[in-house]
């Protein structure tokens, strides 16, 4: 089989030496969101690439815009149309393999799953961290959400600069 | 047919223990739960985390609600749960003997057993490890979510399987630093959204390394690791020594099969599972018909598909003491085994399901 011109090499697949997906490996995946797609509307990103039996995001997304189907090894796909970024997903998965990201001018926003103590507050500076823990740049938390539904799982929104956009995936635990 | 009024045993009131008891209640069959512990819920009262699976499967739900749950069931149906009670011997003619609170012994007649006895953990002998400090995960997991004691501050897990790299998880939300999680194998063992999420955290995850010493004088003070070769061996020039005052060993697990070993059942050694382990039919059935084997003692796999595996056993003995006809059995357990079947899928499950084949082709040929 030809490989895919935006397949990795193996050097580039650090999920299973690293314990967390490099870009490349992500993109190959097809879960990357273009900068256009992120400035257009927010975006879902389900960094799940792994067939393991799993499909709580499936059940919980009101707009059937997350597909797993059978059987539930199946990797999830999403559907970008009927998304409405309600984030209904992100305390869903166990996984915490959901984030959602956006683009407005020069800032960037991530809303994710946070499940350490303390948890953070509105206003907040923080120091907004890539896959492999690596601290990318400041970050300023913009809410809070932990309503009973996600079941002891917070959702943080914070915004950062937009050229890390593709880096961040959390933050560092304060 | 005529029912069986003797009591079915189930030994072990974990998920895959509880779940037989509560199948076997619901058929009016008479049955007795007994545990070791304290309290029941066997490993699901550590398990703070979501599970996986499908809705169906309780996914995105913690095990420790789900064990609150399958304890309100059991005892809403009104099973006779009998903690503190430590199952000791079992001959092949179904006579348990018990011994309860460590001061009363007695013995009863069984129709069936079901044994939901779970695994032990696996430790690795090292120079140091017989230090305070050095514990497996699942001891580790205890202290934190049981008893709310943080073992140390500092920790190093070896072992990048889920039961490693949860663990892991679970020492940093309770306020501990973990150093690194090394793997001696090439590639992390674990699901990837686990080792991501620990990953994210600041924690390294070193493969092909494993841990050649711990020092210290009182206690754990440092672990020395180093890179190993394709062998396993550890290569000359890349120790390094890392500050921890815990070594949490996360290694596997072997099924604890003395009980079924006592009541004559084969064995079989898939290593892939854990070792040594009962054979068992599509029915949980081990080669003495009338005693079963469900959960981590028939393959250590997952709490969800321990769960199914009690209801399956649970199921097919109330059937065999005359509680079921044939019929609503084959529709009970229809369920229960597509949902098994379910779980066993993926590049994780495959794994285990060609294992769980070849066990019940091993029944199947050894003692049809
Ligand atoms: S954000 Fe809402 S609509 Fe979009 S995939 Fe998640 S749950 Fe579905
Ligand atoms: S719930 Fe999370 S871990 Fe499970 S399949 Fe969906 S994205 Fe993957």
């Amino acid at each position: 089989m030809p490989m895919s011109p935006d397949a990795p090499d193996a050097s580039d697949r650090t999920l299973k030496t690293l314990g967390a997906p490099s870009l490349a490996e992500l993109r190959a995946a097809g879960v990357v969101p273009s900068r256009e797609e992120l400035a257009a509307h927010p975006c879902v990103c389900v960094e799940c690439i792994e067939e393991i039996p799993c499909n709580p995001c499936e059940t919980s997304c009101p707009q059937g815009a997350l597909t797993v189907g059978q059987p539930i090894t199946n990797l999830p796909v999403l559907d970008r149309q009927k998304c409405t970024a309600c984030g209904l997903c992100i305390p869903a998965c166990p996984g915490l393999a959901v984030v959602i990201k956006s683009l407005e001018g020069d800032r960037a926003k991530i809303r994710f799953p946070w499940e350490y103590l303390p948890v953070p507050a509105k206003g907040d500076r923080v120091e907004m961290v890539d896959r492999l823990g690596n601290p990318v740049c400041g970050g300023t938390v913009v809410s809070v959400i932990n309503p009973a539904r996600n079941n002891r799982t917070a959702v943080v929104t914070a915004e950062f600069p937009a050229e890390y956009v593709d880096d961040v995936i959390s933050m560092r635990r304060l | 047919m005529e029912r069986d009024t003797r009591p079915a045993v189930v030994v072990g009131a974990g998920p895959a223990g509880l779940c037989a008891a509560i199948e076997l209640k619901r058929a009016g069959a008479p049955v007795l739960l007994m545990d070791e512990n304290a309290k029941p819920g066997g490993q699901l009262f550590k398990q703070i985390h979501k599970f996986f699976g499908s809705q169906e499967h309780r996914a995105g739900v913690r095990g420790i609600e789900i064990g609150k749950d399958l304890l309100r069931e059991s005892l809403d149906l009104g099973i006779d749960v009998r903690l503190d009670t430590e199952v000791v011997g079992l001959d092949p003619n179904l006579k348990v003997w018990a011994v309860e609170g460590r001061r009363r012994s007695y013995t009863l007649d069984a129709s069936r057993v079901i044994l939901a006895t779970g695994a032990t953990e696996n430790a690795v002998p090292f120079p140091g490890w017989t230090l305070p400090g050095v514990m497996t995960a699942g001891c580790a997991q205890t202290l934190i979510n049981v008893h709310r004691v943080l073992p140390g501050k500092r920790i190093l897990m070896v072992g990048s399987g889920n039961v490693g790299v949860i663990v892991a998880y679970q020492l940093i939300q309770a306020g501990a630093e973990v150093a690194a999680v090394i793997e001696a194998a090439p590639a992390l063992g674990g699901y990837g959204v686990h080792t991501a999420k620990v990953r994210r955290a600041g924690v390294p995850m070193l493969v092909r390394t494993t841990i050649v010493r711990a020092e210290g004088n009182e206690g754990v003070e440092r672990a020395v690791i180093s890179e190993v070769d394709g062998k396993f061996k550890p290569l000359a020039g890349t120790e390094r020594t890392l500050d921890v005052d815990t070594i949490c060993l996360a290694v596997g697990l072997t099924p604890s099969i003395e009980l079924a070993s006592l009541a004559g059942c084969r064995t079989f050694f898939v290593p892939e599972l854990g070792g040594h382990m009962p054979l068992h039919d599509e029915f949980m059935r081990s080669s003495v018909p009338a005693v079963y084997v469900v959960g981590d003692i028939a393959g250590v796999e997952e709490a969800s598909t321990a769960m199914e595996e009690g209801r399956l056993a649970g199921i097919h003995a109330a059937f065999s003491m005359g509680y079921l006809d044939s019929g609503e059995m084959e529709r009970r357990t229809a369920d229960t085994r597509r949902r098994l079947r379910a779980l066993r899928q993926g590049v994780f499950g495959a794994k285990r399901f060609t294992a769980k084949e070849r066990i019940l082709a091993e029944k199947e040929k050894e003692c049809p």
